[in-house]
């Protein structure tokens, strides 16, 4: 039952690690002016990313009441900005004041913005509450993912030889495997669960980024100032650390932006399939199939969370475009 | 006073080509004396940038340097293993590249590289090593040195970059620099202050220079001795005033013409005939022979020998052993 505590304390390391990225690069002028750029091109996108962190993080720190104090279940910030009783009998439409089906008053009457589900949860509060799954899944995915890529696309890459033909020949053959069925054969051997979920989905999205980082490494390693590191007489570590990696940090960027709503859809089909993680939208939407049946139709269910998944998956796009004009070697020469 | 700064025998570096392995440089043999600075001239494709890499054993995958010795300062550089190969680089002998637009590093400052070179082969402190790259700084021309150091390399123009390569490559106080045509990605006027450049820290630090370059007006500023290279191989040597006031080799004799300030004013400009020859596909007795306006009977079939023409001035050339056992 500590289970919240755990996913709390991921959710905080990945934002101690966001912050402490943020501070190391804000301190180099390059990825300063990259930043200021960014903002001037897209600062309502990165507005809405921002209130959707603002939602994930308020959702992410939780703890149970003192005993004999009411609920003893966990419950977040984001939860407590609500009426701890904020649940009705069963489905409400938005802003109504009287059940849907039956006509029983509510007991919050008119303060469901977006009415309830089956069991008179708020849809408006899942919906928020979506957001830090949404944002786990795609963050923490990308800290599996992309240092397991630069690790293995840099080694081969800059090593070539038998290790270059190791780390292809594994690349080729997770390239040859269905992905999906693959996530699926993952997460039956590792269980289900939020981490388990997260896991299986960084093991299957290195292979892309592994390859673009192979590519680039073995361009970057022909380079004069690699060449001329190497008459210094630097050491080949210490010339893949200092000079290949901080060359590589804009292609990281740029995949873990654009990847992101990649990874965020795939848990979406993922809990289409019951794979998923709880609380996420893709669960919603899952769960609001059947409604779609019923007659009259309930509808808010499932657009309320087609309609959050969208607005990040879109804000997050959006950024990612702007992300890879700005960084992009070739379109940073035109601005210099 | 003579004391090797760098010897260089019977070296031998191959590339894999069509048929089997081919030499891209060809038994070459180089003296450089302390302080001295000689300059390696020959036309693209003759060998000399691959000469200047196997000299700190930098030669490219999937070429090899065959055989031969390299010493520097007397430390054989090719039974080196790989931790002393890399305390020698930098610190004995040090490099500079031909493109300083593409030789530094652009997401570090040049500040940082030069503290880097520094603190590399010397264990200092951040704050020293800063402070003696600001000192490189003003050693090698730069001005607002303090400033400069912070600067990214795409702050800095062609002939700023090319200082501050040479200061990393000074920054270990080494005792030869070869500089592979340093010059050349810069416009004329700063190609000058660089050449002063070069000549002056060469003068005060005592150290040797080895010039690589195709510029003959370079070389007639700079350099002491002149060897040149035609086809992976050396073909004349000699002193500055030999080689380009009484050049004897054919080739030698075909690059001077060619400059066009030596040409008379409105005169045609006389070219060497057809072009380098391909590593692959060296000609056969002298290699120069199929472009030779000399050419006679043994060329195509004997590889000529050196003929010691006095003065430490010699060529490998047919024509010129006939005349001198005549």
């Amino acid at each position: 039952m500590e289970s919240h505590v755990w996913v709390n304390c991921a959710v905080a390391l990945l934002v101690l690690a966001a912050l402490a990225a943020a501070w190391r690069l804000r301190r180099n002028v390059l990825w300063r002016e990259a930043g200021r750029e960014l903002w001037r091109r897209r600062p309502f996108a990165l507005a809405i990313v921002g209130l959707y962190t603002l939602f994930a993080l308020l959702d992410s720190v939780s703890w149970v009441d003192a005993a004999g104090a009411g609920v003893r279940e966990p419950r977040s910030l984001l939860v407590r900005a609500f009426p701890a009783d904020f649940q009705e009998a069963s489905y409400s439409a938005p802003l109504a004041d009287v059940e849907f089906y039956g006509g029983e008053p509510l007991t919050h009457p008119g303060a469901h913005w977006l009415g309830t589900d089956i069991l008179g949860r708020d849809v408006f509060l899942q919906a928020l509450r979506g957001a830090r799954v949404a944002l786990l899944v795609g963050g923490l995915t990308s800290l599996i993912a992309i240092p397991l890529a630069l690790l293995f696309g840099v080694a081969a890459g800059y090593r070539g030889g038998w290790v270059d033909d190791v780390v292809v020949f594994v690349i080729s053959i997770l390239f040859a495997m269905p992905g999906l069925l693959l996530l699926i054969a993952l997460i039956m051997a590792l269980g289900r669960g939020p981490v388990q979920v997260c896991v299986a989905l960084g093991v299957t999205g290195w292979v892309s980024f592994a390859r673009l980082a192979r590519g680039e490494t073995l361009k970057l390693r022909e380079l004069d100032y690699v060449q001329a590191a190497r008459a210094l007489g630097v050491s080949e570590l210490r010339i893949v650390l200092r000079h290949v990696v901080p060359n590589l940090m804009h292609l990281v960027v740029i995949t873990f932006v654009l990847t992101f709503s990649g990874l965020v859809l795939s848990e979406a089909v993922l809990s289409w399939l019951g794979l998923g993680i709880d609380g996420s939208w893709g669960q919603m939407i899952d769960q609001a199939r059947d409604e779609l049946s019923r007659d009259p139709i309930i509808w808010w269910n499932l657009t309320a969370a087609s309609a959050a998944l969208f607005g990040l998956i879109l804000a997050v796009n959006l950024v990612g475009d702007a992300v890879r004009d700005v960084l992009d070697p070739r379109t940073l020469r035109e601005r210099a | 006073m003579s004391e090797r700064a760098l010897e260089v025998e019977g070296l031998v570096v191959t590339f894999p080509g069509e048929t089997g392995r081919t030499p891209v440089v060809d038994h070459l043999d180089l003296v450089l004396d302390a302080g001295e600075t000689l300059a390696l001239v020959g036309e693209s494709g003759c060998g000399k940038s691959m000469t200047a890499l196997s000299l700190l054993r930098l030669v490219p995958k999937p070429g090899r340097i065959e055989e031969g010795r390299i010493r520097i300062e007397g430390q054989d550089v090719l039974s080196l293993p790989i931790a002393d190969l890399r305390s020698l680089r930098g610190r004995r002998a040090a490099m500079i590249f031909q493109e300083p637009m593409t030789s530094l590093n652009p997401v570090h400052t040049v500040g940082a590289q030069v503290v880097e070179a520094i603190r590399l082969h010397e264990r200092v402190s951040a704050g020293e090593a800063r402070r003696r790259a600001g000192e490189l700084f003003a050693r090698v021309g730069i001005p607002d040195p303090g400033a400069r150091l912070d600067a990214y390399p795409h702050q800095l123009s062609g002939g700023m970059k090319q200082r501050v390569m040479i200061a990393i490559a000074l920054a270990a106080k080494p005792r030869l620099l070869i500089a592979d045509e340093p010059t050349t990605a810069l416009d004329v006027t700063i190609q000058a202050q660089i050449l002063d450049l070069l000549r002056d820290l060469r003068r005060d630090s005592g150290m040797a220079l080895l010039l690589i370059t195709h510029d003959l007006g370079i070389v007639n500023e700079v350099a002491d001795r002149v060897a040149v290279m035609y086809a992976g191989q050396l073909v004349e040597q000699g002193s500055r005033e030999a080689v380009l006031g009484k050049p004897r080799h054919p080739y030698t004799q075909g690059l001077l013409r060619s400059i066009p300030a030596r040409a008379a004013r409105g005169a045609r400009l006389t070219e060497i005939r057809g072009s380098v020859p391909s590593a692959s596909a060296w000609p056969t007795g002298c290699r120069f022979h199929p472009r030779c306006p000399i050419a006679f009977e043994p060329c195509p079939r004997i590889d000529p020998g050196w003929t010691e023409l006095g003065g430490g001035q010699r060529a490998r050339c047919h024509a010129i052993a006939r005349e001198f056992s005549a």
